[in-house]
């Protein structure tokens, strides 16, 4: 087996606010093979953007990564400079945001903005990185292609610009994707459409993609690898059939029973809640995030909480081996 | 509510229209945009309408039409069989309050919690403030908010929090009819659920009416009690939420089933061979307005606009379903990029 594209390990980040520290992010490991999407689920405040913008390098001089490794094909990305982050953003890994409106540069055209990256990190002309542009256009299904580089971003649709922002990231052939909420602020038919192409163009070009999600469904329709984030760290990793047929987290199932689930949910009934909020993450977090919301909280979820391993490549963070203190209730 | 008729509607549309003009480029001449297109709905009461379809669909519009905030071009809106526009604003806001989708903009930040419950109350002069306290202090409780959020200000809320502040100021007016637009669609998983469930008790306890606009399938599904789906300002299908999820007939309508992402994994992403993007609402495909992204357009389809045909449930409006019209005599069309 190869090494893998990317390699994480304790990936911790802090944030100095008026009162002391936000441990935003703490301890996170995994690995993404090429070819893989690893999709990291969570809610607001999880922390799953910030480890996105991490790895990217991208995030502000005042917050504090530490990671004992983090490694990009053999790069160690905790020792790069600025001059070497740089060189691989665009090139080699690339990333695509959420909202194409305010991502794309109102006063650039289409054209303008796709070329920047082929014509900055590689050694081309004018001419061979718009044929590449219009080679892409075409690529992520948007007719008209050559009549779009002179277009603005707000003469296209939603879709449309989602897909110029998947487009431009395409554009050096990147090894790693990371796309945050790609298909947030679309229909849901457009967003089918555009999760289809990304799986597609993933497999065609061996791509590795992070994708970072607060929707389930999506997750379970994309994901090779499930990272589960609460709180800032990681409760849940495994397959996609691991973490959604045998989750064993209980925030993990908690997710699952607040969704209505088409054909299994019965219509109108009580859906799931998990009571309560996220903690404060300033100052020293210690035990597990989730017990003050937790069914199954004891005592001993105030110390270090252990990894359990229940199946290959499907691990979990909880003081119960199972997962449950007693049976639970399905709703 | 003292109206326990369930025969009579408590909300109908009437061959609603609503027609902006909009100008094109500077020079440009105006041009007529078709937001809602001769759209009739009728909601009995404690009913739960929820209204699906893409963005620039008119959903929004139908929103503002039944608040009184736009007044249709053409048409008709009864509440209670009585024609809204010839009753005033106020009388309306009784019947009818609001739920929006983002807790984050529609709270005035300046204002307590206290002040934004009870500004209906005040606005319509109901009671002194003595009961008017009683009545936030009552409803925060319904909505279950604890008594002390009185005094705080919508910046120190959740966003859960402030959706649960936005249901008790519309239901402090005891309204018959609430209109939810995407009322969950900004908020974390964990917190929709409360949300819902939320909902669906009120409704059950004040025998209220909603009318439920979401774009999120599966929890239209789960908490209306009939759907209608737009499409170009038209009620394409219309049905008892069994009758639309379980056998939907519109080829939109299972498009849009066939686009929902539910979290079964391995089952990979559904192709919705709906082709093209949303069509401009400007200039509206002819015939029916769906014909070019519909795998099973025929010929007529791009020349006939189709008629309501009734369904055991409610209406669908498409040719393949339309007898009369003869659809065997149909060829299919070849459609751009299939």
């Amino acid at each position: 087996m190869n090494s893998p594209l990317l390699r994480v390990k304790d990936l911790t980040i802090d944030i100095p606010v008026g009162g002391g520290t936000l441990n935003a992010v703490r301890g996170i490991d995994f690995d993404l093979n090429r070819g893989e999407t690893l999709c990291i689920v969570g809610e607001s405040g999880s922390g799953k953007s910030l480890t996105s913008l991490a790895l990217m390098g991208l995030l502000g001089g005042r917050i504090k990564r530490t990671a004992s490794q983090m490694e990009f094909d053999g790069i160690d990305l905790t020792k790069a400079n600025s001059k070497t982050m740089r060189a691989l953003r665009g090139d080699r890994m690339a990333m695509i945001f959420q909202e194409p409106m305010t991502s794309l540069n109102p006063a650039f055209t289409i054209g303008n903005q796709l070329m920047e990256a082929l014509l900055l990190h590689r050694n081309v002309g004018k001419e061979a990185a718009r044929a590449r542009a219009i080679e892409l256009l075409e690529k992520v299904g948007i007719t008209a292609a050559e009549s779009r580089l002179s277009q603005y971003p707000h003469q296209l649709s939603g879709g449309l610009r989602q897909r110029v922002m998947i487009a431009m990231a395409l554009m050096c052939e990147p090894e790693l994707i990371i796309a945050d909420e790609p298909t947030t602020a679309l229909d849901v038919t457009i967003q089918a459409q555009i999760l289809r192409l990304l799986v597609d163009l993933g497999r065609e070009m061996n791509m590795a993609m992070i994708l970072i999600t607060h929707d389930l469904g999506v997750v379970a329709r994309v994901a090779d690898k499930v990272a589960v984030m609460y709180a800032g760290e990681l409760v849940e990793t495994g397959s996609a059939d691991q973490v959604f047929n045998a989750p064993m987290h209980p925030y993990t199932r908690g997710l699952l029973r607040c969704i209505p689930q088409p054909g299994k949910t019965e219509r109108g009934a009580r859906l799931g809640t998990i009571p309560g909020i996220v903690p404060n993450l300033v100052g020293g977090v210690t035990g597990c995030p989730f017990r003050t919301r937790c069914d199954h909280a004891v005592a001993a979820c105030r110390n270090a909480i252990p990894h359990r391993k229940p199946a290959e490549n499907h691990r979990f963070r909880c003081v119960h081996e199972t997962g449950h203190q007693t049976a639970e209730t399905v709703v | 509510m003292s109206n326990t008729d369930t025969t009579q509607p408590v909300l109908e549309l009437r061959s609603v229209s609503k027609t902006y003009t909009v100008k094109q480029g500077m020079f440009g001449k105006p041009k007529p945009l078709k937001a809602i297109n001769d759209v009739s709905i009728s909601l009995k009461r404690g009913e739960v309408l929820g209204l699906v379809g893409e963005s620039g669909c008119g959903k929004s519009t139908l929103a503002k039409i039944l608040l009184g905030l736009e007044e249709p071009t053409k048409g008709e809106v009864r509440v209670d069989g009585e024609v809204i526009g010839a009753t005033d604003r106020r009388t309306l806001a009784r019947r009818i309050q609001p739920i929006f989708q983002d807790p984050y903009s529609s709270l005035n930040p300046r204002k307590s919690i206290e002040d934004i419950i009870s500004l209906p109350l005040r606005v319509h002069s109901i009671g002194d403030s003595n009961t008017q306290d009683k009545a936030v202090r009552e409803i925060l409780d319904i909505v279950g908010l604890p008594q002390r959020v009185m005094r705080t200000y919508p910046s120190q809320m959740s966003g859960g929090q402030r959706q649960r502040v936005a249901i008790a100021r519309a239901l402090i007016m005891k309204p018959e009819i609430v209109i939810c637009d995407e009322p969950t669609s900004a908020l974390d998983v964990s917190v929709q659920s409360q949300i819902l469930n939320l909902l669906n008790d009120l409704r059950a306890e004040f025998n209220l009416t909603y009318l439920f606009i979401s774009h999120d399938l599966a929890v239209v599904e789960h908490l209306a009690t009939r759907v209608a789906v737009m499409y170009l300002g038209r009620i394409v299908e219309e049905s008892s939420v069994g009758g639309l999820f379980d056998t939907s007939g519109h080829p939109y309508t299972q498009a849009l089933l066939k686009s929902v992402l539910t979290p079964e994994a391995g089952k990979g992403v559904p192709d919705t061979e709906l082709g093209m993007e949303y069509p401009n609402p400007i200039a509206p495909p002819s015939g029916c307005h769906f014909h070019p992204r519909c795998p099973m357009a025929m010929t007529h389809c791009a020349t006939v606009p189709p008629r309501p045909v009734p369904t055991p449930e409610g209406h669908v409006e498409c040719h393949l379903f339309d007898t009369e019209n003869g659809h065997d005599t149909g060829t299919p069309l070849m459609r751009e990029g299939v």
